[in-house]
């Protein structure tokens, strides 16, 4: 369920990284510049993102929102921009 | 004349321990697997196999393929590169039920959380293809790959499959086997509301007081190549697939045909398919499950294709010293054969105790004991033996093999 907690840039990107190592990306490698394709986080990978967001923060990620995303920067800015 | 089809490795994961030597060898020794009338696969470590993210994206049946098709291509050889066209490589796997633990899970996700929260990854981990796609993707296997569905067979009819596609020359070797983790909560309920397994929690075939099976857990692969290929390479055979049938009893949902016929017609074409009278079988490894219908029927059906010689040969099941593997005890149990023949040396049927009316050939009770050669002194002869495996749904799958 979306949290109370006022939704900031550094949270979102917390969660992500988090959510990134959790599906199994090298936590090391994990920057807001790093593209999915290095990361090889794939398609389904990404579905469990957006679940995780959602979960967090009430936002909703379609397919259609994440598929011209290359890298982890864009998913947060996304994220953020849609919660305010 | 057909092309022959040899055994160039071998790998398992079992409740006796994670690798092939650890099931003949400790299995021989009389030490059994099961703990709290469970088979567990309890040596197993995802971690040692493959990463995190292949271990997220495999549920726990196609974990135990992947490492023990692992130890089976290092075993042949295969490991850093196949040693054939990858479009001319097999890999079928056999399973009784799938990824059943990731499928509860997700079940609770849906009630619980509901749709939305299901887990993207589910259906690649619960279907009953999973370990043959993860094998094939682990090594770059481009030939005819599969998952075969028949419950307590499942492991045989991949090994037969398998080997039916090398002797047609559809593939030049093939990555075979079986694998199950349904040691889960609905599945231990549900075999045992059907009075398939055991309340004791003893697994003890062929013996008066048996009382069901002991549900185990783990997985077994095989590499199979064509006999001349694999020379022309240099590989060393562990030994053959010398014959092989399946048949149907078309009879009940869950229990034997009672006479045994179709099981035993399945034993008669298996020999057959390898030339070979009953007189030379110098090993068999039963399906004996302890279930008091199977072992009875198994033991006629064993009369009836044997004759007089199911007197002779010494009879062992695995499902003693692992329990019941469902979909992977085929595969597991023809490793077991193999190494039996290999190692000269029938391993016993463990806590077999009190004769059964009827139940009245040599089960093996005891010690492991010196098979074929070992025992006649007749040198290099190679050693014959039959794995049966017998599916709910009547299906009935023998392996002949030679080593």
């Amino acid at each position: 369920m979306p949290t109370e907690a006022e939704v900031t840039t550094d949270r979102v990107e917390q969660v992500i990284f988090d959510g990134l190592a959790e599906v199994g990306a090298d936590r090391e490698q994990i920057s807001r510049e790093s593209t999915f394709e290095a990361l090889e986080v794939d398609s389904l990978d990404l579905v469990e993102i957006a679940q995780i967001v959602e979960d967090e923060f009430g936002v909703e990620l379609e397919g259609d929102d994440v598929k011209d995303l290359r890298n982890v920067g864009e998913v947060i800015d996304l994220v953020v921009a849609r919660s305010s | 004349m057909r092309r022959r089809v040899v055994i160039t490795g071998i790998g398992a994961v079992t409740p006796l321990g994670v690798g092939a030597d650890a099931l003949i060898e400790r299995w021989s020794d009389g030490q059994c697997g099961i703990e709290d009338g469970a088979g567990r696969a309890d040596e197993f470590r995802a971690e040692d196999f493959m990463t995190r993210k292949e271990a997220r994206r495999s549920d726990r049946f196609a974990q135990f393929s992947l490492a023990a098709a692992d130890e089976a291509l290092g075993r042949a050889g295969w490991s850093s590169d196949l040693p054939y066209e990858p479009q001319r490589v097999g890999c079928v796997i056999g399973t009784g039920i799938g990824g059943l633990g990731s499928l509860e899970e997700q079940e609770g996700v849906l009630r619980e959380r509901g749709a939305k929260a299901v887990s993207p990854l589910s259906v690649p981990l619960m279907m009953g293809n999973a370990a043959a796609a993860a094998v094939a993707m682990r090594h770059g296997i481009h030939g005819h790959t599969y998952g075969v569905v028949s419950a307590c067979a499942a492991g045989a009819h991949a090994i037969g499959t398998a080997t039916r596609m090398i002797e047609t020359g559809d593939a030049d070797g093939a990555v075979a086997g079986g694998a199950e983790a349904a040691l889960t909560g609905l599945a231990v309920a549900a075999f045992s509301a059907m009075g398939a397994t055991s309340p004791s929690g003893v697994s003890r075939p062929f013996d008066k007081r048996r009382d069901g099976f002991v549900m185990g857990e783990g997985a077994g692969a095989l590499v199979l190549e064509d006999a001349e290929a694999a020379e022309r390479r240099g590989a060393e055979p562990l030994g053959e697939v010398i014959g092989y049938a399946a048949t149907s009893d078309a009879h009940h949902l869950t229990a034997p045909e009672p006479s045994g016929a179709d099981a035993a017609r399945a034993i008669t074409l298996a020999l057959e398919d390898a030339s070979l009278s009953p007189g030379e079988i110098d090993y068999v490894n039963a399906h004996g499950t302890s279930t008091p219908l199977n072992d009875r029927s198994e033991t006629e059906s064993l009369k009836t294709a044997l004759g007089e010689d199911a007197r002779r040969v010494p009879i062992s099941s695995t499902k003693s010293a692992i329990g019941h593997l469902l979909g992977a005890a085929g595969a597991v149990e023809a490793i077991a054969t193999l190494e039996a023949l290999r190692r000269r040396t029938a391993p016993p049927t463990l806590g077999w105790e009190q004769r059964d009316d009827g139940l009245d050939l040599d089960y093996v009770p005891g010690e492991a004991r010196p098979l074929g050669a070992a025992s006649n002194g007749d040198g290099e002869r190679p050693l014959v033996g039959i794995s049966n495996s017998f599916g709910f749904g009547g299906h009935n799958a023998v392996l002949c093999l030679s080593a």
